[in-house]
């Protein structure tokens, strides 16, 4: 248990390890746990931004769906309001065409029905005069009773 | 080995080998007389004694270099690999540890110093190898030197209170740095001059007070952790002086115990001289 120079040797070993551990350990462990540290926090960070970022995509997403919708929702609409419309025209079109074809019809028969008087009236005239001569046993010149055969057949 | 008696047994273990110069006309242990002053091994122990101050503790001086070294080189190793990716392995042992220190130095220290943590860093890590030393059973080593033909052989550099106050005289120097750097002579002078008590009839009384207090900081640091281990080294020498089919019964839960005490005895160490050197920063 002697005091002696052991002291001092160890004095200087301490020493030389303390400036060998300031100079050459103890920085780079320091300065790589730093870094990861760094590391960690901008990976946390980053994550935080990503969840974030896909928070507001998804609720950008979801307005753009509800906008799609509601233009669908607009466009069908519109289609069924314009198809409505064409079938109305066309029903409006088909019985403006059915009462003009019915009108003509109308114009027609009675076209027809004032040649058949007339010459029906020519014919019964005709007939008068045919009778008139068998009774008469004389010929009605038709000539000259024309105006009052005209007159008769007017009458009919 | 020359171990007849458990007390010779007990001496010769806790005896180092030295290397010491030898006065002219010293009359060794063997009867021969030196002719000049001489460089040599002591053989007995009052050999090593009457070497004085003029002798190394080749052993203690040789362990604590080798444990320096260790520390030194495994963490250098650790610190050149360093990634900042997943760390694996040793890495994870270097980062535990001086994350450990980290929190001791923030806790302890409230100036600023990019010293203090490494130097916190050394003494834990040397520290704790050289008691790891303990560990080792007592006659292991010893046996090996003594087939090399060393006759002593102490292994655990912090059983030996060269090895301890080495350390501690240290750390008093940079106490003593720090007190005149950070407050100047006429700081630190009045520091010691004037507390406890402020008033200039009481100067001698503080200046004794306090240059007692600041003497006894390496001191008290020094014994503290010698006291333990050689108290621990003692009584694993006295369990192998018992028959060897009983040893292990006392033996290991004594070094189970010393597991916890090594780990102990070095924190202490490393969190008082933070604290000491944190006093030191401190200006009134």
């Amino acid at each position: 248990m002697n005091i002696n120079l052991t002291l001092i040797g160890q004095s200087i070993a301490f020493a030389i390890f303390v400036w060998f551990c300031v100079k050459y350990v103890w920085p780079p462990i320091t300065a790589a746990m730093e870094a990861r540290q760094k590391k960690i926090a901008d990976g946390l960070s980053a994550a935080d931004r990503a969840s974030r970022d896909l928070e507001l995509a998804q609720e950008k997403a979801s307005k753009e769906l509800h906008k799609a919708k509601e233009d669908a929702a607009a466009l069908i609409d519109q289609a069924n309001k314009r198809a409505a419309q064409i079938v109305e025209a066309s029903k409006d079109d088909a019985r403006k065409e059915g009462e003009r074809l019915i009108e003509q019809a109308r114009a027609e028969i009675q076209q027809e029905r004032v040649q058949a008087r007339d010459a029906l009236r020519a014919e019964v005239a005709a007939l008068a005069v045919a009778g008139a001569e068998k009774i008469l046993e004389t010929s009605v010149d038709a000539k000259a009773h024309s105006e009052m055969l005209e007159k008769l057949a007017a009458e009919l | 080995m020359a171990a007849d008696t458990p007390v010779e047994y007990i001496k010769h273990h806790l005896q180092n080998l030295t290397y010491g110069k030898l006065p002219e006309g010293y009359e060794r242990a063997d009867g021969t007389l030196v002719d000049e002053a001489t460089w040599t091994f002591a053989r007995t122990a009052q050999e090593a004694s009457d070497m004085g101050f003029m002798a190394f503790h080749v052993d203690t001086l040789g362990w604590s270099l080798f444990m320096g070294i260790l520390f030194l080189g495994l963490f250098r190793f650790a610190a050149k690999r360093a990634t900042t990716g997943v760390p694996t392995g040793l890495q994870n042992v270097v980062e535990m540890t001086v994350e450990f220190i980290q929190g001791v130095v923030r806790d302890g220290f409230h100036a600023r110093n990019p010293l203090i943590a490494p130097l916190a860093l050394t003494i834990f890590v040397w520290i704790l190898l050289m008691n790891c030393l303990k560990l080792i059973p007592v006659d292991y080593i010893p046996s090996i030197a003594h087939a090399l033909g060393l006759e002593y052989f102490k292994i655990v550099p912090t059983t030996d209170p060269n090895g301890t106050f080495g350390i501690s005289i240290g750390v008093f120097l940079l106490i003593i740095f720090y007190s005149l750097k950070v407050k100047g002579i006429g700081g630190f002078t009045k520091e010691l001059s004037m507390q406890p008590f402020n008033h200039w009839s009481l100067i001698p009384f503080n200046l004794f007070l306090e240059i007692l207090v600041l003497i006894v900081k390496p001191i008290s640091l020094a014994l503290r952790l010698f006291g333990n281990m050689y108290a621990g080294e003692v009584v694993f020498i006295l369990i192998a002086l018992l028959p060897l089919w009983i040893q292990w019964t006392l033996n290991v839960p004594w070094a189970i115990f010393h597991i916890l005490v090594v780990v102990l005895q070095a924190f202490i160490f490393t969190t008082l001289t933070v604290v000491y050197l944190s006093a030191a920063h401190e200006d009134h």
